[in-house]
């Protein structure tokens, strides 16, 4: 056999069935996988889709017009929701709470994690166990008797009455998380900063803070879905139209326009955009979020 | 000296003085309070409060049977997420898993609808289940099974069963994201020495897969279980509980004991009692998840 040969030599037959076989079934399998797969991604998106074009359908076309692509859009919808159905107020509402709520939660819950962390006091072990147990145990009824108290402290139909409660629930989490990163920070760093006559703070606020950025990302991402999405409470604290978060405001709507798809859907969509632009910008972090969240309970 | 040392431990508690206050104010007070109230007679509002000892946990177990319907509805929806919606996440993860294309795509559509509120979900779905007009029963009409048509949130027979359905859609994406989280946490080589040595697929799946995956398993299961309890959202913006007694769920009752009714005493026996089986099933799958972390 000359050694010079450019072709490799040809399997026997057999074994050519064989990587036929094998290729087919390696084929088969995946094209079951993506039908599967993209069945259920259809199903996922499909609602969604609907709920816009009927957002962009009048009052006499939705119940008879049951395309997907809509050929007159009506685009007006979205106008009427934001003016006449007060979608502006609740809009700006829950962005209001929702950026101060976050703020709230990363500084509080950023101060007390460094000091669980690193810093020595009387009472560090106990009081850390007592507030990340609050993460764990559930407590169904306890919305009940913080209604009470916040009627007791005039708190009820005010702003500061829905977001300090909610500042108080992203705690646990933000505690728990940031401490397990401040953990594993190499404390050369800190140590430097504090011979350079550094005090506490400022290496809390100089050194540590910036280091922590990822889990802080983390962090506002995970309490920015859970404050724009909350209902319950803002339904037991404001009685106020003018007060009222998004979802609160559409509940509301729905009561009162029971039959008005078309702008209920316009509403709809609209408090969803700034959830499903977040989603899609920091996605990365948001399931790094839920992992941690999940995982290292 | 020991002055200074005071002046450190004073700063140093200020670092954690913010949120141990918001702590005692919003976490312990209130949950301390619902046992006190728990045993009184109170509508809320005035300063008279009537001392029934355990008067209101017996007529929450023995007098009030709308609790236990609402508990078993929220039971049923449990079961049906526990098992279809886990199974459909388990089967996507592990889909996932394995090398194919398009995977950061699938990711992103299946915890899209997590990330959506309940109320949107409910209102939404509200549109496609709506009786007359809805999509489904156009889509059924399209196949010619109009016989099949029904108002499906509002008919006794479907109610509770197309909450599930809402439920499990907004939840399968959220449980697909953890165990494909855990899947990928297995080392490789496990898997490939396994595929040198000759090993199937099924024996590779039932022997080194699920038992390293069995305290993920159980977390999924546990916080599915709490999450489907405490379902509220998704009934407030399709059902609100009808019809009848049909969707009812704890929340929703102690909701109604609170505002519908004023019984703030009542609603707060009910929250001890819902917390106490809550409590009940987590030991139990913590139990199961500690034994099960043996094998890994």
């Amino acid at each position: 056999m000359p050694i010079e040969t450019a072709t490799p030599p040809r399997p026997a037959p057999g074994i050519q069935y064989r990587v036929w076989f094998y290729r087919l079934r390696r084929w088969m399998w995946l094209g079951f996988a993506h039908v599967f797969c993209l069945t259920v991604a259809a199903g996922c998106l499909f609602p969604l889709v609907w709920m816009v074009s009927s957002s962009l359908k009048t009052q006499s076309t939705i119940f008879s017009d049951m395309s997907v692509l809509v050929r007159h859009a009506h685009w007006e919808n979205y106008y009427w929701a934001w003016t006449r159905g007060h979608f502006s107020q609740y809009f700006f509402n829950s962005f209001l709470y929702t950026v101060v709520v976050v703020v709230g939660v990363i500084v509080i819950s950023s101060l007390a994690a460094y000091a669980f962390s690193r810093l020595k006091f009387p009472g560090r072990d106990f009081l850390f166990i007592l507030m990340i147990s609050t993460m764990m145990i559930p407590i169904p009824g306890s919305f009940i008797a913080l209604y009470v108290l916040l009627v007791k402290l005039h708190l009820i139909n005010t702003r500061i009455g829905y977001i300090l409660p909610q500042i108080n629930g992203g705690l646990a989490l933000g505690i728990f998380l940031l401490k397990t990163f401040f953990d594993k920070l190499p404390q050369d760093l800190e140590d430097a900063a504090r011979i350079d006559g550094c005090n506490k703070f400022q290496v809390y606020r100089h050194v540590a803070m910036p280091l922590a950025k990822p889990a802080v990302a983390v962090l506002a991402v995970f309490n920015a879905l859970a404050v724009w999405n909350e209902y319950l409470l803002a339904m037991l604290v404001f009685a106020d139209r003018h007060l009222m978060p998004l979802q609160r405001g559409l509940i509301l709507f729905q009561g009162s326009h029971i039959t008005q798809y078309p702008l209920l859907m316009a509403g709809v969509t609209i408090s969803i955009i700034p959830i499903i632009t977040l989603y899609f910008l920091m996605q990365r972090y948001i399931v790094a979020g839920i992992t941690a969240g999940a995982l290292k309970m | 000296m020991r002055w200074a040392r005071f002046k450190d431990y004073c700063t140093t508690y200020l670092f954690v003085a913010p949120a141990v206050a918001l702590f005692l104010l919003f976490s312990l007070i209130p949950f301390l309070k619902i046992f006190q109230l728990s045993v009184f007679d109170w509508d809320g509002i005035s300063s008279h409060m009537r001392f029934v000892g355990m008067g209101n946990f017996i007529t929450a177990l023995f007098r009030d049977p709308s609790w236990w319907i609402s508990l078993r509805n929220a039971g049923v929806i449990t079961i049906l997420a526990l098992t279809i919606q886990n199974f459909l996440a388990l089967a996507l993860a592990l889909i996932v898993d394995r090398e194919i294309k398009g995977k950061n795509f699938y990711r992103v559509v299946f915890y899209l609808p997590p990330v959506l509120s309940g109320i949107v979900v409910g209102l939404v779905w509200n549109w496609i289940f709506d009786g007359s007009h809805g999509l489904l029963n156009h889509a059924l009409e399209l196949l010619r099974q109009p016989q099949w048509a029904r108002a499906w949130l509002a008919d006794p027979h479907t109610a509770l069963f197309s909450v599930a359905v809402i439920h499990m859609w907004k939840g399968f994406g959220w449980g697909f994201v953890i165990l494909l989280a855990g899947l990928q946490a297995i080392p490789r080589e496990l898997n490939e020495a396994a595929r040198v040595d000759g090993a199937s697929e099924w024996y590779i799946f039932s022997r080194i897969t699920v038992p390293l995956m069995l305290p993920v398993f159980f977390l999924v299961s546990i916080l599915t279980v709490l999450g489907t309890m405490q379902i509220y959202d998704i009934i407030v913006s399709t059902t609100n509980g009808g019809p009848g007694y049909h969707t009812e769920v704890p929340i929703t009752r102690i909701l109604n004991a609170m505002t519908g009714s004023n019984r703030f005493g009542y609603a707060c026996s009910l929250g001890i009692l819902f917390g106490l089986i809550l409590l009940a099933v987590s030991m139990i799958q913590m139990r199961l998840s500690k034994w099960s972390s043996r094998f890994s």
